[in-house]
């Protein structure tokens, strides 16, 4: 726990909050909480990504329960930001539903909006997304909008009063990584509203590799949740992400695929 | 038990006997459920959790309590 605070320390001297919709949170990393094989390796991984806001997903209480599966007994609605989602949601009538009542829980007016297209590639279906978004934007919603990499329904859903948009890097659950960084630098150069990538990061370096795209944050769970030891992979990503982020406001160096010495060539002995 | 005493509701996707009379607070709380970890919807509309109290279980009614699990 000192040593995640260490980390993001280092991260407050060199870069703002993420702020998202006047709330500001200091670590750039948000987090599912799902597929984890044990409640208290999720909640030692979350302490240990040093991740401040977490997603939940809405389901209903199972009456036949054999083990405890509310969250809630085992996350201190104190210690984290809550995020529901809209998981599973295959139109926008049912994520505005599950959104509803994910309000009615009573912790804030954030919303993960997630609606699926297609159940093999859990691609988004961009249309009922932004359908979604108009209708709890209009609730007042604070929608964080999950959708593909593409510029247009970004801007829309942008336009359409979402306080971040979420492009995937690959699709959910894959660990493929950023598979168009163009897109997502080009999505983060249009956008006012801060652009999370959501879904798709696999290891420390596909975390690093997006925040150096630019965006605000990345969101992820099945890289933490299905690593063989999910909270030393959940350390690697709190400093992956830090390190991203820093070497974007850093600027890199120009590449080019020529050598140039890096000591002085003059002053060599005859 | 005589029929008059009992009502038939559609809870969490299945059908189920009740005793009659039950409110919400009372329905959850004889499925041991704590009425802050909870969310009701009552034929389609959300009960917000002041009213769980006055609100009454009658026969026909669709009852869906959700919660929040993990997810990503």
């Amino acid at each position: 726990m000192s040593e995640a605070r260490a980390t993001l320390d280092t991260a407050r001297s060199l870069d703002g909050p993420l702020t998202i919709a006047e709330v500001d949170f200091t670590s750039r990393l948000i987090v599912g909480t799902g597929k984890y094989t044990t409640n208290e390796v999720m909640v030692d991984a979350i302490r240990a990504s040093g991740a401040e806001m977490v997603t939940v997903a809405v389901r209903r209480v199972d009456l036949d329960r054999t083990k405890e599966e509310a969250i809630l007994h085992h996350l201190d609605p104190e210690e984290f930001f809550l995020l529901a989602n809209t998981a599973g949601c295959y139109t926008a009538e049912d994520a505005i539903r599950y959104a509803r009542l994910a309000r009615a829980a009573g912790f804030n007016e954030f919303v993960k909006l997630e609606v699926i297209g297609d159940e093999t590639t859990l691609l988004p279906d961009v249309q009922a997304t932004l359908e979604a978004a108009k209708t709890l934007a209009g609730e007042g919603f604070k929608v964080m909008a999950y959708t593909n990499d593409d510029l247009i329904t970004a801007l829309r859903l942008e336009d359409a009063g979402c306080v971040a948009v979420m492009p995937l890097a690959s699709p959910i659950g894959s660990g493929l990584g950023v598979v168009n960084p163009y897109f997502i630098r080009e999505i983060k150069r249009r956008l006012s509203v801060p652009v999370i990538v959501d879904a798709g990061v696999g290891t420390a370096s596909d975390a690093c590799v997006t925040m150096e795209q630019g965006v605000d944050g990345v969101l992820m769970n099945t890289a933490l949740a299905a690593a063989d030891d999910p909270v030393r992979m959940a350390h690697a990503m709190k400093h992956a992400i830090v390190a991203g982020r820093l070497a974007f406001l850093a600027g890199r160096m120009p590449a080019r695929e020529i050598a140039v010495p890096s000591s002085p060539t003059r002053g060599m002995l005859d | 038990m005589e029929a008059t005493d009992t009502i038939r509701v559609r809870l969490n996707g299945k059908e189920r006997e009740l005793e009659a009379g039950h409110t919400v607070t009372s329905l959850l709380e004889s499925l041991e459920l704590h009425p802050g970890m909870v969310v009701v919807e009552l034929n389609r509309d959300i009960l917000e959790r002041e009213r769980y109290r006055e609100a009454v279980v009658s026969d026909g009614d669709t009852i869906e309590l959700v919660h929040f699990v993990g997810g990503g």
